[in-house]
């Protein structure tokens, strides 16, 4: 069946079998490799995309759901090459390591300060609960977020030298 | 990579065009709407339907959340995440938010379903305990026209309904009354997963006396996500600490738990009692305007 999904802006029109999910028709016909492809049982969280303006596991939808619809992938993200303040957020604050985890987080990222432009820390570890990093311990992704936060609300932001401080 | 077995895809574009799919199409096509129980299981293998009916674009006549008359109503194609935010929701069942906190996590409740939840009537669903313990209502349509079944008589056992194949469910209607008070508590081994055990109750008080009382228990083996006996015994009796010990150990000694890799038989026992009382302790204190 003809598939038409709006990502990024783009129409992307492809002939594909009905049971192809959205994770693959993102990365293999719309050749967009940024959004990872995890667990493939919506634990990992690595494949959220945005469906209509809100984040979802792109490895639980059919591509043919998403027909008609508009989906928004990390590369997405940056307006004219700059970069969106969450991505710079991770930069600071060493927000990942092997960043296979990342795009899903940013994704989320990016929706929890549009609904909520001043979380709290346990509100971000609540957005990014389904999702799963096995580098970071999660510290260094809040804070990430938080850097955001902060630079969006134009205050201080989290000094870049100390990212990975240890816990006592 | 998991590749569902081939299948046929429709989107309905209204209720009458949806059922009248689903009569086309014949007992293997399935509804569709959040998918996050179907595709998983379409992936395994566990279900091979030929045919899809997306009711995503059904929103406008199946999300809608509100109060009519003296009912709350939830449509079957409201989103976890729609039930989590409503006031209305809140302001008359807190027992719902206790729950949509820890169904799943907080990206899945963006497109799984009230109505998937119920269908898919999976033994450790957290919203048919919910639904159960409110003795909600839901509204199905099908060829034959619109028919309503209590939610208590909704499962005929894991992962069967009553549904016929080319019904809709379209809604729940929860009956509002005075004076109650709801709650919901469950244990779950880490976020996003299905509970341990879980409890769910809602209290209806006169003075210091239990008038009614709906207990809801899920991933136990409860019949119907049910616990009879437990509200039997509790009904006309003072809502004290020892009367909900009493009944939750009832509502324990009902239920039918097995064991797995979320637990052995007596610990899930210990969960039922123990989360029964706890969810009855809350619930009154809503009642009686003590708790949020
Ligand atoms: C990672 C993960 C964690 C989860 N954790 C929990 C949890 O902790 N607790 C919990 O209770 N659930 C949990 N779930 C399940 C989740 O709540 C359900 O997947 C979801 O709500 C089911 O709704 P759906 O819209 O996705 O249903 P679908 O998958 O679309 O459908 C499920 C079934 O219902 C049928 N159906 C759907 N809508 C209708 C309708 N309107 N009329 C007739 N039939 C219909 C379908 O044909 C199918 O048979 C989890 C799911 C995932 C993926």
């Amino acid at each position: 069946m003809e598939v038409s999904i709006n990502i990024n802006g783009t129409a992307e029109t492809h002939d594909v079998e009905p049971r192809l999910l959205l994770v693959h028709f993102i990365r293999e016909k719309a050749g967009l490799r940024g959004t990872h492809w995890g667990c493939d049982t919506s634990n990992c969280g690595t494949c959220v995309v945005w469906l209509d303006g809100k984040p979802v596991k792109s490895c639980t939808v059919f591509a043919a759901m998403a027909d008609g619809h508009e989906v928004r992938t990390v590369e997405g993200l940056d307006q004219g090459g700059q970069l969106d303040p969450v991505q710079e957020g991770f930069m600071e604050c060493h927000g990942l390591q092997c960043g296979f985890c990342t795009p899903g987080m940013l994704m989320t990222a990016r929706a929890l300060l549009d609904a909520n432009p001043d979380p709290t820390d346990p509100e971000i570890r609540e957005a990014i609960s389904g999702q799963l990093c096995r580098c970071t311990g999660y510290e260094n992704i809040v804070r990430s977020v938080r850097w955001a936060a902060e630079k969006e609300a134009g205050g201080p932001v989290t000094e870049s030298e100390t990212p990975v401080e240890a816990k006592a | 990579m998991q590749v569902p077995a081939p299948f046929t895809y429709e989107r309905a574009t209204s209720v009458e065009h949806a059922i009248e799919l689903l009569g086309q199409l014949g007992p293997e096509a399935r509804v569709v709407a959040g998918g996050h129980s179907l595709i998983p299981m379409m992936k395994l293998r566990l279900a091979r339907p030929d045919a899809l009916v997306d009711i995503n674009d059904l929103g406008a006549e199946l999300a809608q959340i509100r109060v009519d008359g003296d009912a709350l109503v939830i449509g079957a194609l409201a989103r976890h995440a729609d039930v989590l935010a409503s006031a209305v929701v809140g302001e008359h069942f807190p027992i719902f938010h206790d729950a949509e906190r820890v169904i799943a996590d907080p990206v899945v409740r963006n497109f799984g379903t009230v109505g998937g939840s119920l269908c898919q009537a999976d033994p450790a669903e957290d919203l048919a305990a919910v639904f159960a313990a409110l003795d909600a209502v839901a509204v199905l349509r099908g060829a034959a026209g619109v028919r309503e079944v209590r939610v208590r008589e909704l499962h005929v056992g894991p992962y069967e309904t009553v549904l016929a194949p080319d019904e809709l469910m379209l809604e729940l209607r929860v009956p509002i009354r005075p004076g109650g008070g709801s709650a919901y508590e469950k244990v779950e081994r880490r976020v996003g997963d299905y509970p341990v055990a879980a409890a769910g109750a809602a209290v209806w008080l006169d003075g210091d006396t239990v008038r009614d009382v709906g207990i809801g228990l899920t991933a136990v083996g409860a019949e119907h996500f049910t616990a009879p006996a437990a509200e039997e015994a509790l009904r006309g009796q003072p809502a004290t600490e020892e009367s909900f010990q009493a009944a939750a150990r009832l509502a324990a000694e009902h239920c039918n738990p097995s064991a797995d890799q979320r637990g052995p038989v007596d610990y899930k026992r210990h969960l039922a009692a123990e989360l029964t009382t706890r969810a009855l302790r809350r619930a009154a204190a809503r009642a009686r305007g003590q708790e949020a």
